[in-house]
């Protein structure tokens, strides 16, 4: 039984429909991300949620009732804002309190609440300064304690780490998974960067359009990717034409080599895709589609090496550990790579 | 990879330039300022040089000695009461400008009004907040005074005799609602930055961690604003201590508060006593001085915060 029910979920603003028929069913302690391109419609379903935005029409049900009704402030539900929120005339301890003094909550309680809150986030001993006197990152940690503080039902994400540069990026996004799993919090994060909702969800809801695309795990999501639009949004993806010259058994001309998919397509002309990963530079076992190509441009990514190569009118990224003892091609080099079709994806139009 | 890549690349030979030369610090002020010259200029002409000439003449005798005397002489009721009056009159007027000010711009700016509304508001304001003296005073004359378009209306359409209640333009009362005529406007003008500065996300984490509309302005956006609204009441004080013009107008000099006397101080033909004057123009110049430091500091703190 889901401990969180969205159903049939529609919002319009004037005659412009920005969550459509929204589904979305989470279950008691899971870590789900909203993730998407700017106007999805994430943040909405998000602020229906939590109650800042009315449903045109749809249900939300949280452990068995339906809160569309009730205020955000009857929801019991704890979130973290992009830009912080902190209240700039109370303290850090007073800030995370804010919430247990608004339920009536003895002072000594209160006290030592804040205290196990602080040293949760790792800032026991900032209790008395005031948020301007805080990092983001700091800000940011005081904020995710001030929502936990009122042990909510729900806790909601609205893209946290958006604002932050990208070494507390990680290290926050590390935090909040951690403490998340230890209070076994139902959790909504919104963003629009694939690579933290890969690194830190249970599920992935990809929405585009105000539509859920595809929702599965993040294995799921980046390797099986349902629909065009999740395929090229998450993660980078090589695209490759090809034409389909026996349906049956799925065999397609890619230029001059011909290969079997090993699965029934359409006739016709299909695009197929397959992740940088999936391209192995030079003869690989188990990757028996070859192209010759040239290589283009060549980043040293540290760990990775990004190698873009073109064969015939196709452009191909791939990507290569990087090995001390052996250099990396150069701009111009003539190559093989190699596929395996079992990694080739066809996409819909 | 050859060697040959891994090399640093030769240096570029540099052309060696002689220094040239830079235009002297001396040279290049007066471009600079040229700008701000003429206000620089006004700024001397008719503040600096003037509040000197008072402060110095304050402690002068007619002969140029110094003395304590007009300072002595401030202490005396007839210079202590029009004190008095004109701090009375600034605190209310400042203290009823502030609330119905911050009012009528929290309901522009938070109430989700249309946007054209805040617009004209704002506009009004601007042009409320200068509009003061002999115009202000003749306007208020022909609504409210005995003859007054709203006097009249008041009596004919609903039966309502103002002057029966005791209402006299020509008062305390008068005084202060004509200059909440500006009060309110000004406090309109300065308190809507304030107001925009709250932020969406305070009132909707407020909210969502259960306070009620009433809990969030009273433990997150009234102390946030409240040094703002300090700050603002102790301008709107200065603002209403030192007009002169708009009490001279109205109430000629029946109503005793400190530019008025001080006007008779200066160019009075029975009371002049231009040291005197001097001394209670000092007094007010050290009101309106505190007022405005306490705006100041309490505005900087408030920026603090919200920056």
């Amino acid at each position: 039984m889901a401990f969180l029910k969205i159903e049939h979920l529609e919002k319009s603003f004037g005659s412009t429909r920005v969550v459509k028929d929204f589904d979305l069913e989470i279950q008691k302690g899971e870590f789900i991300s909203l993730l998407g391109p700017s106007g999805c419609g994430k943040t909405t379903v998000l602020r229906m949620v939590a109650g800042f935005e009315t449903p045109s029409s749809g249900a939300i049900v949280i452990d068995d009732k339906d809160v569309v009704a009730l205020r955000p402030n009857q929801r019991n539900i704890g979130m973290v804002f992009q830009a912080y929120a902190l209240f700039p005339n109370l303290t850090v301890g007073e800030n995370v309190a804010f919430g247990l003094k608004i339920k009536g909550v003895g002072k000594d309680e209160r006290e030592a609440r804040v205290k196990e809150m602080l040293t949760m986030i790792g800032l026991p001993d900032l209790g008395n300064r005031y948020p301007f006197q805080l990092s983001g990152g700091q800000q940011q940690r005081v904020a995710l304690a001030r929502a936990l503080a009122i042990q909510p039902h729900v806790l909601l994400l609205d893209e946290p780490l958006s604002a932050l540069d990208a070494k507390i990026r990680v290290s926050l996004r590390t935090q909040i998974r951690e403490i998340q799993r230890e209070l076994q919090i139902t959790t909504i994060f919104v963003t629009h960067d694939q690579e933290e909702a890969l690194s830190i969800s249970d599920r992935i809801v990809v929405m585009n359009g105000g539509v859920a695309e595809q929702v599965g795990a993040p294995f799921e999501i980046y390797n099986r990717p349902a629909t065009r639009f999740v395929a090229q949004f998450v993660g980078t993806l090589n695209l490759i034409e090809a034409d389909v010259i026996a349906p049956e058994s799925g065999t397609v001309r890619i230029g001059t080599t011909e290969i079997s998919l090993g699965r029934p397509l359409k006739p016709g002309r299909v695009t197929l895709a397959c992740r940088p990963e999936a391209v192995s530079l030079g003869l690989a076992e188990g990757r028996p589609l070859v192209l010759h190509a040239e290589i283009g441009e060549v980043h040293f990514l540290g760990a990775v090496i990004r190698v873009q190569a073109r064969a015939g009118r196709t452009q191909l990224s791939l990507d290569t550990f990087n090995r001390p003892d052996t250099p990396p091609p150069a701009a111009g080099d003539k190559v093989q790579v190699s596929i395996s079709p079992a990694d080739l994806l066809v996409l819909e139009a | 990879m050859t060697d040959a890549t891994l090399a640093a690349p030769a240096p570029e030979p540099v052309e060696v330039q002689a220094p040239r030369p830079r235009p002297s610090r001396a040279a290049a002020l007066p471009l600079k300022w040229l700008g701000v010259a003429p206000f620089m200029l006004f700024a001397l002409l008719f503040l600096i040089m003037p509040t000197i000439h008072i402060v110095l003449g304050a402690f002068q005798t007619p002969e140029g000695a110094f003395t304590l005397r007009n300072l002595q002489g401030l202490a005396v009721p007839q210079v202590v009461r029009p004190f008095m009056l004109s701090i009375k009159i600034s605190v209310l007027t400042a203290g009823l400008g502030c609330l119905f000010g911050l009012i009528l711009a929290a309901a522009v700016t938070k109430g989700g009004l249309p946007g054209w509304i805040r617009d004209a508001m704002l506009t009004f304001s601007g042009v409320a907040s200068n509009f003061a003296g002999v115009p202000l005073a003749f306007a208020f004359i022909a609504t409210l005074g005995r003859l007054g378009l709203v006097t009249v209306i008041l009596k004919e359409v609903f039966g309502i005799n103002l002057a029966a209640t005791g209402f006299n333009l020509i008062s305390f009362l008068g005084l202060t609602l004509t200059y909440l005529y500006f009060q309110i406007p000004l406090m309109i003008l300065i308190i809507t930055p304030a107001l925009d500065g709250l932020k969406r996300e305070w009132r909707e984490a407020a909210e969502i961690l259960g306070a009620s509309g009433s809990q969030y302005w009273r433990m997150v956006a009234l102390p946030v604003l409240w040094p703002s609204l300090l700050g603002t009441f102790a301008l709107l004080f200065a603002n209403s201590f030192g007009a002169v013009a708009t009490a001279m107008a109205l109430t000629g000099s029946s109503l005793s508060i400190v530019p008025i006397i001080l006007f008779a101080q200066i160019r009075g033909d029975v009371l002049q006593d231009p040291h005197l004057g001097y001394a209670i123009a000092f007094g007010m110049i050290v009101i309106t001085g505190i007022a405005n430091l306490v705006y100041i500091v309490l505005r900087t703190r408030a920026e603090k915060w919200i920056k």
